[in-house]
């Protein structure tokens, strides 16, 4: 009984912290429409400069800001920070796809990673703990520290604050009505752009304020933005972007399900061990499961009611023309021929390139006809990788084996969470996707008994040569291309651009749309996962982080590099991207930093992306 | 006070607006009659900066206001007060109103809570009430009246008649009079030509995008020809 209340109150506890992150992520949200991937970012530079204030230069005590002062000028920092930021990045790119809107904000978490890095080292930095509050209270018997006590009702305080400022001022009452309707608020006379600077600021500053807060509980480390971004992201999901006491209630509801899933003991089915203590991501996803059935828009959300003014621009497939279907075959030949001239280091990039062909045409096929955008393709990747692996592993699998148990785990995976992706569209579909696919990642990282965890599983080796492996990519990847194509120019493809262009017609001349996109998301899946599955085999090993984030903006970046609009596009850019991205971390250790800046410069650059800008120019020339 | 001169406007690749021209004089009424799909919402859009303008020049108060942003517009004490209405929701009638309030000119009528109450009683009764539960002629009220609680110099109404009941209609015909005698200058979109006879100076009729007549309303009352070519009666 006593642990229950106590772990009660740790869920509680857990809640503030993740309430004041999603809190911000939120309410940017719902006044930019901008789903902010450096949230987390910014909670873990709040988190590193608290340390600085608080401990780091070598403070006698709590260094001359005391250590809530410390806390605090460490949030307000970050937070200009993130006006910085708007300042020069956001502003720019509001009406741009959302797509390029996540892929900016995530060129911005790669910077600060490499910068965080430089400035703090890769090590963990021990926080001082709070001043007065360093004992426990006592809880029905067990010790609860005073510390998170306190936490406790800093998320009600912080959660009554906003009431206030939401409801009792004149900001706040402008930023609702801008979460409604910009446009109108503009007619009024409102200047918006100020009104997004200082909403950003308060989301930045709630992160940074929550990172901070961290200190006593817990380490300063490189992956806090990407462990805190997960979670926020489901909580705003499960809340409903843009609603602050959804983000409460949605926090509160996961915390506790987190907690009290600590107390589950182990148990084994059919020999394996399976410790729900230990997947602290699994109650998060079966609140969201739940919520997203019930509610799609979340426990407190709307559905989003004026749709953004200008018209998206929507990707069509041209057909191939006679020239680059010649050039196509040319490419084939010229690959087939390869193994003559390259030399091992040489066979390998094109091995791994023409994966990496296979897992862009997949996440193209969902993107480009489907209509579909996906920040979690990784999750198919690695649910195909891991398949083949761990047949490999715990069955002894055959190499042929694998490259079939793959797949079948993806698409298994592309079936269940399809299911729940294609009832939402845009950007709530993007994040569903991303949260997905942390789901993946989380059970890959921390279901160490059957996954090995961070330490992967080693020794994936193919039963053929360097050579023949490469002839095997090539033949999978051509055939793959060939039947993603194919599917494209199908019934079934037009069913499916049909349901992506205008659902309700689509409905009304009988296309099943939510069926006709979840066979797509399926199929992509599958492609995907076979891509991965190929992928553990070249590599000989399987890690978690092929089904991390970065896996899947890689795969983005092609897609978008090359353009949606085109079927040969994908191809072209996971070539070069791989071909890119391999010189650069071969040339430099800051290749996130480079990398990061090279994604916001394209972006900036352009803003409704390669493909649109392409477009403009064909339709100029058109006209001329 | 305002003044369009060829005015070219595109949705996409559809050319909506083909060269179209007005002006309002301070004080006046000026009403812009035309079918459904004439192009009367686009052309107030256009002025306002909601849509872009292709081109063609927008003058208000001397300065050139194409191309410039709407809460610029507004703030140079143009009003808008669009066809659907557009309340928030979500805020209370008290809320709307200050969403739109905006310091007070020398040069234009000044308008605060009290006396937006005295002109829309309904609303004073229902000061805490969500936007969202209201009826179709409180919101269009409401509508009209957090527009004003910027302290324009002039307004554009978009459709003030539509889908109000006949005593509404009366009563918005009223106001609208009313705020000609606070020395506000409208320009309104209608298709209701009985409502804009009651209420307006000066008539332009829109087709297709295009201007097809413009005169004074004692002349169009007197034209049956070009009333029964361009409207609905
Ligand atoms: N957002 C839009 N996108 C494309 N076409 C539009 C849009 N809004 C209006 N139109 C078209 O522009 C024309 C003029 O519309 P509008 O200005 O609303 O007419 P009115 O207000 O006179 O009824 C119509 O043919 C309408 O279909
Ligand atoms: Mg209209």
């Amino acid at each position: 009984m006593s642990a229950l209340a106590v772990q009660f109150l740790n869920g509680l506890a857990s809640a503030s912290a993740l309430f004041l992150v999603a809190c911000g992520l939120s309410i940017i949200f719902g006044v930019s429409r901008i789903v902010n991937f450096a949230h987390g970012s910014f909670y873990m530079l709040g988190a590193y400069l608290a340390w600085t204030f608080t401990r780091g230069l070598g403070w006698v005590g709590y260094g001359p800001l005391g250590f809530w002062g410390g806390i605090l000028a460490a949030a307000l920092i970050v937070g200009l920070i993130g006006v910085l930021i708007e300042l020069v990045l956001l502003r720019r790119i509001y009406q741009a796809p959302e797509l390029f809107q996540l892929l900016a904000t995530f060129g911005v978490v790669l910077v600060v990673q490499d910068v965080t890095m430089a400035i703090w080292g890769a090590q963990d930095l021990l926080g001082p703990r709070a001043p007065g509050l360093r004992g426990a209270i006592d809880v029905m018997g067990q010790r609860f520290p005073q510390y998170d006590a306190l936490l406790i009702l800093i998320g009600p305080v912080v959660l009554g604050l906003l009431w206030l400022l939401f409801n009792r001022t004149r900001w706040g009452t402008l930023v609702r009505a801008a979460t409604a309707d910009r446009e109108m608020v503009a007619a009024l006379g409102v200047d918006q752009r100020k009104l997004f600077t200082s909403v950003f600021f308060l989301g930045t500053f709630l992160a940074a304020l929550g990172g901070g807060l961290q200190l006593p509980r817990e380490p300063v480390q490189l992956h806090m933005d990407m462990a805190i971004i997960a979670d926020a992201f489901v909580v705003v999901v499960v809340g409903g972007m843009g609603s602050v006491g959804g983000a409460y209630l949605a926090a509160l509801l996961i915390a506790q399900l987190q907690a009290f899933m600590l107390l589950v003991p182990d148990f084994e089915i059919a020999g394996l061990t399976i410790s729900i203590a230990k997947m602290t991501l699994i109650p998060s996803f079966l609140v969201m499961a739940v919520v997203l059935i019930a509610r799609p828009y979340g426990l407190l959300g709307k559905a989003p009611s004026h749709a953004r003014t200008q018209a998206s621009v929507e990707p069509v497939v041209r057909v191939t023309p006679p020239l680059l279907a010649k050039f196509g075959f040319a490419t084939v030949a010229a690959l087939i021929l390869l193994p003559l001239i390259a030399d091992e280091y040489g066979l390998m990039v094109a091995t791994e390139i023409l994966i990496f062909v296979l897992m862009a045409a997949s996440l193209h096929f969902m993107m480009g006809p489907g209509g579909m955008a996906s920040f979690g393709h990784a999750a198919y990747f690695g649910l195909g990788a891991y398949g083949a692996a761990l047949a490999a592993k715990h069955f002894d699998a055959p190499m042929e084996a694998g490259l079939v148990a793959g797949p079948v785990l993806a698409t298994l995976g592309g079936i269940l969470f399809g299911w729940f992706c294609v009832r939402l569209s845009g950007v709530y579909l993007a994040m569903l996707t991303l949260a997905f696919a942390q789901i993946v990642w989380s059970i890959a990282f921390q279901w160490v008994a059957v996954t090995g965890g961070d330490n992967g599983v080693l020794g994936v080796w193919p039963s053929i040569g360097k050579t023949g492996f490469f002839y095997l990519s090539l033949a999978l990847a051509v055939v793959g291309v060939l039947l993603l194509r194919r599917a494209i120019y199908s019934p079934f493809g037009y069913a499916l651009r049909g349901a992506r262009d205008s659902a309700l017609r689509a409905d009304a001349i009988g296309i099943d749309v939510k069926r006709v996109q979840w066979t797509a998301f399926a199929i992509a899946a599958s492609f995907a996962g076979l891509a991965g599955a190929l992928f553990a085999y070249f590599k000989g090993s399987v890690f978690p982080t092929y089904a991390a984030i970065p896996k899947s903006v890689d795969a983005l970046m092609m897609v978008l590099l090359g353009g949606v609009q085109t079927i040969s596009g994908p191809l072209v850019g996971a070539a070069v991207y791989m071909g890119l991205h391999e010189q650069l971390v071969r040339a430099t250790e800051l290749w996130r930093l480079v990398l990061g800046i090279a994604i916001i410069a394209l972006v900036l650059a352009f803003p409704q992306g390669i493909a649109g800008f392409a477009a403009k120019r064909w339709a100029k020339e058109d006209g001329a | 006070m305002l003044r369009v001169d060829g005015l070219h406007t595109y949705y996409g690749r559809a050319h909506i607006l083909a060269d179209v021209s007005l002006d309002a004089a301070k004080g006046e009424i000026v009403v812009l009659l035309g079918r459904n799909g004439a192009g009367k919402s686009t052309t107030l859009k256009s002025i306002m900066g909601l849509v872009p303008a292709a081109q063609g020049a927008i003058r208000f108060l001397d300065r050139d206001i194409a191309g410039a942003p709407p809460h610029e517009i507004a703030r140079l004490g143009l009003g808008y007060v669009p066809e659907d209405r557009r309340i928030f929701t979500e805020l209370t009638v008290m809320e709307n109103l200050e969403v739109g309030r905006q310091p007070a000119r020398d040069d234009a009528p000044v308008w605060t809570i009290e006396k937006l109450f005295a002109i829309f009683p309904n609303l004073a009764e229902m000061r805490n009430r969500p936007g969202g539960k209201m009826s179709g002629g409180e919101q269009q009220m409401l509508t009209i009246a957090r527009t004003l609680m910027g302290n324009p110099r002039a307004i554009l109404l978009d459709e003030p008649s539509e889908g109000l009941a006949p005593v509404i209609v009366e009563q918005m015909a009223r106001t609208i009079k009313a705020l000609k005698a606070e020395g506000l200058t409208v320009v309104l979109s209608e298709q209701n030509l009985h409502f804009a006879t009651m209420v307006a100076d000066r008539a332009y009729i829109v087709e297709k995008g295009r201007i097809r007549y413009s005169g004074t309303m004692a002349a169009l009352a007197a034209d049956e020809a070009i009333r029964l070519q361009y409207l609905s009666v």
